[in-house]
């Protein structure tokens, strides 16, 4: 008996041993294991980090621009337009636009780069030369549209002398903010020697300034004023993409997974069409692109470059993202909730509404999305539906014309002003950026508190 | 939940009609343009001014695709979702005008906007290029007629190309095929070349166009992607627009070709060897069905747009003489339009 009790003694003293020896090499494989992830998260965050502050670094200058508050005078000598037409009593509605659109019409033929020039040279310092072209260069040239709308809207303007903050003209502004080689002789210089010495004297007297560039925001894009460019009409119709793809996918997308995972029949053509979608997940993007192009456009007639085919094709390319990950959502749920569902009497639909889906709810709202984000980011299946075009206006419906905001970014990119569009590029895409990291957060956000609900 | 199903029940039979809708509805109200990247930069900006003159017209799209896909849509039939407008950088092949009247486009109206010139670049710190169409060929054609026999190219830098060039590895980068300037610089810089290197009667077909595969980078996207090149390779040589060089000039360097360089004075007077006028492309069936197209073709042609000292010159148009623009509206205005014969 004593020499069994030894026995174990010794063999579980040996085990310990062994143990103690082992413990000294898992611990070491722990210790490793947890450095490897640390290191990666840390390349991960360092990388996303670089690109972010690379694209803020490159893009921040292009959020303040040039401005200048110049002293317009509407000079009645050069606004020789009549009165504008007032409504006579019986006349119609169509008369009146006609006639009003007849008067602007003349004011529009009125010389306003004459006025943008006199309130350039009235703001020069006195007997500062300059030729017209060289006053003109320093203002953006849509600002004399914008004189003109101000008129239009107020008549009474005529004679008098307001204070317009108008923008600098593009080249200025990469003059004034150092974007050009400032030291470049005049040969290699996009303004004037004039040009140039009037900008810096008005920054310094403080008529020109650096004010914040709302105008990115609230205008189109634009070639011919390009420090007036603006992402409006490319949000505009990403927006309306981003609202299609919210009502064609999601619920397509939700249907289709709960039939096949609630209630279609397991055999052959239920598996060729799962084989099918896993597929279609992985095809890559510019082939939905193609397809959009060979459909919606010259089969259906859909209008080119619409917001309506763009988000068409981005609903083909997010379906098959959303039918995964809902039906991985259901596929999560445990059999005894449909087992007691269905063991009270509930029918297999209202096991599935009732009982299933509230509780997956959170996830298919995650992966709708996150779907809904990587769509916002395509590019690639745009630019075959020419929503890669030039659009200078904001598209009123998903049936106008319009860009998109990674488009845009394309186009950009492409601009043959570089030394103005490199910032104005990489400002765009904070934008996108910023866009897509709220959606994310809003996906986050959404499922925690879903999630403690249910 | 029942209710956010139903909801989303709604959203889709809404999107349906939404969708149904679109595909009935026939007519278009944007003039749809698209075509050359040369030609973009000067058909947005009047696309612009277009609607800031023009409040009845909503503002004409203007697409890029260059020369060939331009024409390719264009050519496509007669419908709302065709082009109305082809942008071009080269005048219209024979074989497009038979594909377009194939496809039921008969009245193509040629209208010229101006010229331009194609440049060679290189970066600002390297050297000078003092061109002649004859280097370029000898720099970049597979086959030289060497002592009486075709061999392979021997040449590895500019200088052994001609001494009075940079000692600098050769690297060409030119526009794809599918750009109109590919084929302007074929055949005012190739050609030339070809021509003044005094080659034998019986040389073979291809001695003119094959170029050598290792040296010349074909650049399918716009003039960004040669300025690209040029910054992560500095021994590129690129070709590039006129307008494009003038605004870049703080970064690039042109070359001189033939003693000449490349100015908005030198190619108006016609003294730069290579330069070639610019056109679009109405498609006549369009006009009265789009609205605006007459008044976008008279206002492009008006003299404060393409005129000496207008809208377009200070973007880097050359300006054709007033006569040869009048003439090109007079004839849209009549509908006299193009023939694959007149090719």
């Amino acid at each position: 008996m004593a020499d069994i009790a030894v026995d174990i003694a010794e063999l579980a003293n040996r085990r310990r041993l062994c143990v103690r020896a082992s413990l000294s090499r898992r611990h070491l494989i722990e210790r490793l294991f947890r450095a490897g992830g640390l290191t990666a998260i840390v390349i991960a965050l360092g990388l996303v980090a670089t690109l972010f502050g690379m694209m803020a670094s490159k893009g921040a200058p292009a959020f303040m621009q040039a401005t200048l508050s110049l002293d317009v005078t509407f000079d009645p000598a050069v606004i020789t337009v009549a009165p504008p037409p007032a409504r006579a009593a019986g006349q119609s509605e169509a008369d009146y636009r006609a006639a009003m659109l007849v008067w602007q019409r003349q004011v529009t033929l009125a010389n306003w780069s004459a006025i943008v020039e006199t309130a350039v040279r009235n703001a020069a310092p006195p007997g500062f030369e300059i030729d017209r072209r060289g006053a003109l260069a320093l203002v953006e040239t849509n600002e004399r549209h914008r004189l003109r709308d101000m008129f239009v809207a107020d008549p009474g303007l005529l004679g008098q002398t307001v204070r317009v903050d108008m923008l600098a003209s593009a080249n200025t502004d990469n003059w004034l903010k150092g974007t050009i080689n400032r030291a470049l002789p005049d040969s290699r210089q996009q303004l004037s020697r004039q040009t140039r010495t009037l900008a810096d004297t008005l920054l310094a007297e403080g008529k020109i300034r650096f004010a914040f560039a709302w105008h990115l925001f609230t205008n189109t894009d634009s070639r011919s004023a390009p420090a007036a460019a603006g992402l409006a009409g490319a949000f505009v119709g990403s927006l309306y993409m981003m609202l299609i793809v919210i009502a064609l996918a999601v619920p397509i997308g939700v249907a289709s997974a709960i039939y096949l995972e609630e209630f279609a029949p397991r055999h052959r053509v239920t598996d060729l069409i799962e084989v099918n979608i896993n597929n279609l997940a992985a095809v890559p993007s510019i082939v939905f692109g193609l397809l959009g192009a060979a459909v919606f456009i010259r089969y259906f007639g859909l209008p080119m470059s619409a917001p309506v085919v763009g988000g068409l094709v981005l609903t083909l390319m997010t379906l098959p993202t959303i039918i995964i990950a809902t039906r991985s959502a259901l596929r999560a749920v445990p059999l005894s909730l449909r087992q007691a569902a269905l063991a009270v009497g509930a029918s297999p639909t209202q096991t599935v509404f009732h009982h299933v889906l509230p509780v997956t709810f959170p996830a298919i709202l995650t992966s709708a999305i996150i779907g809904v984000a990587q769509a916002l980011g395509e590019t690639a299946p745009l630019l075959l539906i020419g929503m890669n075009a030039f659009v200078a206006s904001i598209p009123a419906t998903p049936f106008d014309q319009s860009s998109a905001l990674p488009a845009q970014i394309y186009l950009w990119q492409g601009n043959e002003n570089r030394n103005f569009f490199e910032a104005r590029t990489s400002a765009a895409i904070m934008v996108l950026l910023g866009l897509m990291i709220t959606l994310n957060a809003l996906a986050i956000f959404l499922r925690t508190r879903l999630e403690r609900r249910v | 939940m029942k209710n956010a199903f139903r909801a989303s029940l709604a959203a889709l039979a809404v999107a349906g009609v939404f969708v149904a809708n679109g595909a009935l509805a026939q007519s278009r109200d944007t003039i749809q343009i698209a075509g050359s990247s040369t030609v973009l930069p000067f058909a947005s900006i009047v696309a612009e001014e277009f609607s800031a003159a023009f409040p009845q017209f909503k503002t004409p799209v203007v697409a890029s695709g260059g020369t060939g896909g331009g024409l390719r849509q264009f050519c496509e039939g007669v419908s709302p979702s065709t082009i109305d407008i082809a942008n071009a950088s080269r005048r219209i092949r024979a074989g497009e005008v038979e594909t377009c009247n194939k496809n039921g486009v008969n009245d193509i109206r040629e209208v010229q906007i101006g010229y331009d010139g194609i440049v060679f670049a290189v970066s600002i710190n390297k050297g000078d290029f003092k061109l002649e169409p004859v280097h370029v060929y000898k720099a970049i054609a597979a086959q030289l007629y060497i002592d009486g026999k075709w061999v392979p190219n021997p040449h590895k830098s500019w200088k052994q190309v001609d001494a009075s060039l940079p000692d600098q590895p050769i690297a060409l980068a030119i526009p794809a095929s599918n750009h109109g300037t590919r084929e302007v610089f074929e055949e005012r810089v190739i050609a030339a070349g070809f021509k003044a290197s005094n080659p034998p009667k019986d040389a073979p077909k291809d001695a003119q166009t094959a170029f050598r595969k290792d040296v010349v980078i074909e650049i399918a996207g716009d003039y960004t992607e040669t300025l690209a090149r040029l910054q992560s390779d500095p021994n590129t040589v690129g070709v590039f627009g006129l307008s494009f060089y003038d605004q870049n000039r703080d970064t690039l360097k042109v070359a001189t070709v033939s003693g000449i360089e490349p100015t908005l004075e030198t190619i108006a007077a016609g003294k730069y060897p290579v330069s070639r006028p610019l056109f679009f492309y109405v498609k006549g069936e369009h006009i009265g069905v789009v609205p605006g197209i007459d008044e976008y073709v008279a206002f492009f042609l008006s003299p404060e747009i393409a005129g000496v000292g207008g809208r377009l010159e200070s973007a880097g148009l050359i300006p054709a003489p007033a006569a040869e623009t009048a003439g090109f509206l007079a004839s849209f205005k009549a509908g006299k339009n193009l023939k694959a014969s007149d090719l």
